[in-house]
């Protein structure tokens, strides 16, 4: 349904000028199914408000003061100072270093094995659904349950993981990379399903009639993949990317199970977490999860800049 | 469509959407209900028996808390905070109560109750139940830190605990020597803190001056840099770099100790008492021999240096009432049932939890399955409390950050660091 003409019928009104706006006469139908639809969706877009946007703008209301929960009478408007404070301290920078490692490491690792994985499905002739299904097991997995998993076959004195590398009593957790490698197998083993998963949904878009015209053509299998299937799934690709990505920048609960933090393990979302729930500091916690918050926009602009790809085309919106 | 439809369509949907937000409404269970927050299985036992004894004056509504020390705290920090009527009586962890009660959070017990709930208790859990002069948890149950050995390794290490009070240098010493291993806690979390406070408190000092539970945040003084920080560092940097640390030592928590302990090349330990009872469990499912017991010996705990009085950890649980709730008089009722000795002895028998009333140490029953239960009360009379203070997340949340891992603490810098983190972590001029 289109309230406004169409640039074409406005040229015909005004060649010269630039193309005029002009309400169309809604009919009696169109009113009705228009009102019927804004009280249809009224209520669930007053809940969304509510619950999602009331806590934001509270956040960032709250984030400029010096606020510990435990002190209500102390309460003070410090303008904003926390801003200042989180962004000189060193553990801040620190923590946005292991952040952006994890993230880095993990995602790049799970979009090979995801490629890898969704041309397998893909592919795949025989057992296909049982395929699929126990590819996409770990991704069924609740995280903090694959977490004690992982800590657990970690572990130095039950694990599997050390008697397999003939590693001894080797602490995994007892150092800051060897802890990280743990968390980040374990982040790349629960989410690489759902990787392969988008990436499939690519790859099931590319026409068949492609890669035949390239194999007549004579290209290899590699340049099959580099000239036709990768162009043409920029934006399964970055779907993917960006979603993954956005997942592991604000990576807690995996961490919380294994390392707890120690050993610099801490991310950003373990800084929020540490200020607001264990300190109780609300005003500090705040203004970490809105650095957070504002960190995960940038990450999902810079790939949109970066790949110029517009989703909507690709839903069909427009043409 | 018709104006009608429209409007019928609106309606319902508006209807719902009223209906979702009510629902979330609910009773409390009845006027004589009281909602009780436990902390572990034993307390639902005694509650139920203390409901039937009632004869009807009260019930319970039991809530179970997370099972760490600091789950426990968030969760009752966040309900309070939000002045949930829901929350009657919670079982405090002891150095979480002075936030509570600084908070606001809960109400303060009367002169005579606090006479009542203290009648009888042992110095450690009755001092952990105080703040600013007042009584705001009644001790429920105590517990402190012994040194666990092998009877079997002493020759060889050539210390005997037995035979009088022995110092962290002649235990790491004696378990290198004797190729065994001295469990402890090493992993940052409240575990850390607790034998930090021990060390420190050994060695004369503590991690805050005087009367800091009185002053605001930004005025909160460490002592951290001192003789006393200097001498907890070392004892702490020497055993996690020597032969007798257990793998794993900077992630160890109470339950792995155990682990080490029960090892093939286990020595020495310092844990809980739960662990007597630990031991039964293991024997019964047959990861240990059924004569491991007769080789495990105990003793107080260690101490920094020979001619200092060691300060063994002080731990436990308190009963405190919420300020919020609406029946604060029937939970103190309830309360001086869910606290007398014969609750508590159920909580050792039970769970291994030591009684914090000191009578409960003579019943036969109690010597018979805890041969131990001297140096257990002991303990909780020379037991050192963690600071108490109103920012106690803070003070944990900064030791734990600055002694650690403790392979790479040194004597020399750390108590600086540590003591001016402390400082700025509580002025908000730093993170952690």
């Amino acid at each position: 349904m289109s309230i406004t003409t169409s640039a074409a019928a406005a040229s015909q009104d005004a060649p010269s000028a630039k193309p005029a706006r002009r309400k169309v006469r809604l009919t009696d139908r169109s009113r009705h199914e228009r009102n019927l639809g804004w009280l249809l969706a009224g209520p669930a877009f007053i809940v969304m408000v509510a619950v999602t946007g009331y806590p934001i703008l509270n956040a960032i209301w709250l984030s400029l003061f010096d606020y510990r929960l435990t002190d209500p009478s102390g309460r003070e408007f410090i303008g904003l100072s926390n801003y200042g404070m989180i962004l000189t301290d060193g553990l801040f920078w620190q923590q946005f270093g292991i952040t952006t490692f994890i993230t880095v490491v993990t995602v790049a690792v799970e979009l090979v094995l995801g490629f890898a994985l969704a041309m397998v499905m893909h592919r795949a002739l025989y057992l296909r659904t049982p395929l699929r299904t126990a590819i996409l097991v770990p991704y069924g997995i609740i995280t903090v349950v694959s977490a004690y998993a992982w800590a657990y076959a970690f572990s130095n004195t039950y694990g599997f993981v050390n008697p397999m590398l003939g590693l001894g009593e080797f602490d995994w957790f007892g150092g800051t990379w060897s802890a990280l490698f743990a968390v980040c197998v374990a982040e790349i083993w629960k989410t690489t399903p759902f990787m392969s998963l988008l990436l499939l949904a690519g790859l099931a878009q590319i026409p068949d009639d492609y890669l035949e015209a390239a194999k007549v053509d004579g290209a290899k299998a590699w340049q099959r993949v580099k000239r036709v299937i990768l162009p043409n799934m920029k934006a399964a690709i970055m779907v993917a990317l960006l979603f993954r990505t956005l997942d592991a920048f604000r990576i807690f609960d995996s961490i919380f199970i294994m390392t707890a933090g120690a050993q610099n393990t801490e991310t950003l979302s373990f800084l929020a977490y540490r200020q607001t729930i264990s300190r109780v500091m609300i005003g500090l916690g705040s203004a970490v999860s809105v650095i957070l918050a504002i960190l995960v926009v940038l990450i999902a602009f810079l790939f949109l800049k970066v790949f110029k790809t517009d989703l909507s085309q690709t839903r069909g919106d427009r043409k | 469509m018709p104006r009608r439809r429209i409007r019928t369509a609106a309606v319902t949907s508006l209807t719902l959407f009223a209906a979702a937000l009510t629902g979330c409404g609910g009773g409390d269970g009845g006027s004589t209900t009281l909602s009780y927050f436990i902390a572990d299985g034993p307390q639902q036992d005694v509650a139920e028996r203390c409901a039937a004894e009632s004869g009807g004056a009260y019930d319970f509504n039991i809530q179970r808390l997370p099972n760490t020390a600091a789950g426990g705290r968030e969760q009752l920090l966040r309900r309070l905070a939000a002045e949930d009527r829901s929350l009657d009586i919670v079982s405090v962890d002891p150095p979480y109560m002075a936030e509570f009660a600084n908070a606001g959070f809960l109400r303060q017990f009367t002169d005579a109750e606090r006479q009542e709930f203290s009648e009888g208790i042992l110095k450690g859990p009755l001092e952990q139940s105080l703040f600013r002069d007042a009584m705001w948890s009644a001790p429920l149950y105590g517990n402190t830190q012994l040194l666990w050995y092998r009877k079997s390794v002493l020759q060889k290490a050539g210390v005997d605990p037995a035979a009088g009070p022995v110092t962290w240098d002649q235990l790491i010493q004696g378990a290198t020597k004797a190729g065994v291993t001295l469990a402890g806690q090493g992993r940052r979390n409240e575990s850390l803190m607790v034998w930090v406070n021990a060390l420190v408190a050994s060695a004369g000092g503590s991690i805050l001056a005087e009367g800091s539970q009185n002053v605001p945040a930004d005025q909160v003084q460490g002592e951290l840099d001192s003789e006393a920080g200097a001498a907890a560092v070392k004892i702490m940097h020497d055993l996690a770099v020597s032969p007798a640390a257990p793998a794993g030592f900077t992630t160890a928590g109470e339950e792995d100790s155990r682990a080490a302990f029960q090892a093939g090349n286990g020595g020495f330990m310092v844990n809980w008492p739960y662990v007597w009872a630990a031991f039964d469990t293991a024997i019964e499912e047959g990861s240990l021999p059924p004569d491991f017991k007769d080789d495990v010996g105990w003793a107080a705990y260690p101490r920094v240096e020979a001619g200092t009085p060691s300060a063994a950890p002080s731990g436990g649980l308190g009963l405190s009432i919420s300020a919020f709730s609406d029946k604060q008089d029937l939970a103190v009722e309830a309360i001086r049932c869910l606290r007398t000795a014969q609750s508590q002895k159920e909580f050792m028998i039970s769970a291994g939890n030591p009684a914090a009333l000191g009578e409960v140490f003579n019943d036969p029953e109690i010597r018979e399955m805890f041969p131990m239960a001297d140096q257990i009360r002991d303990g909780m009379n020379e037991a050192t409390p963690r600071p108490v203070s109103p920012y106690y997340g803070d003070v944990t949340g900064s030791i734990q950050a600055g002694f650690h891992p403790p392979d790479d603490l040194n004597p020399q810098t750390t108590p600086r660091e540590a003591n001016q983190l402390l400082e700025d972590v509580l002025s908000n001029r730093r993170l952690i």
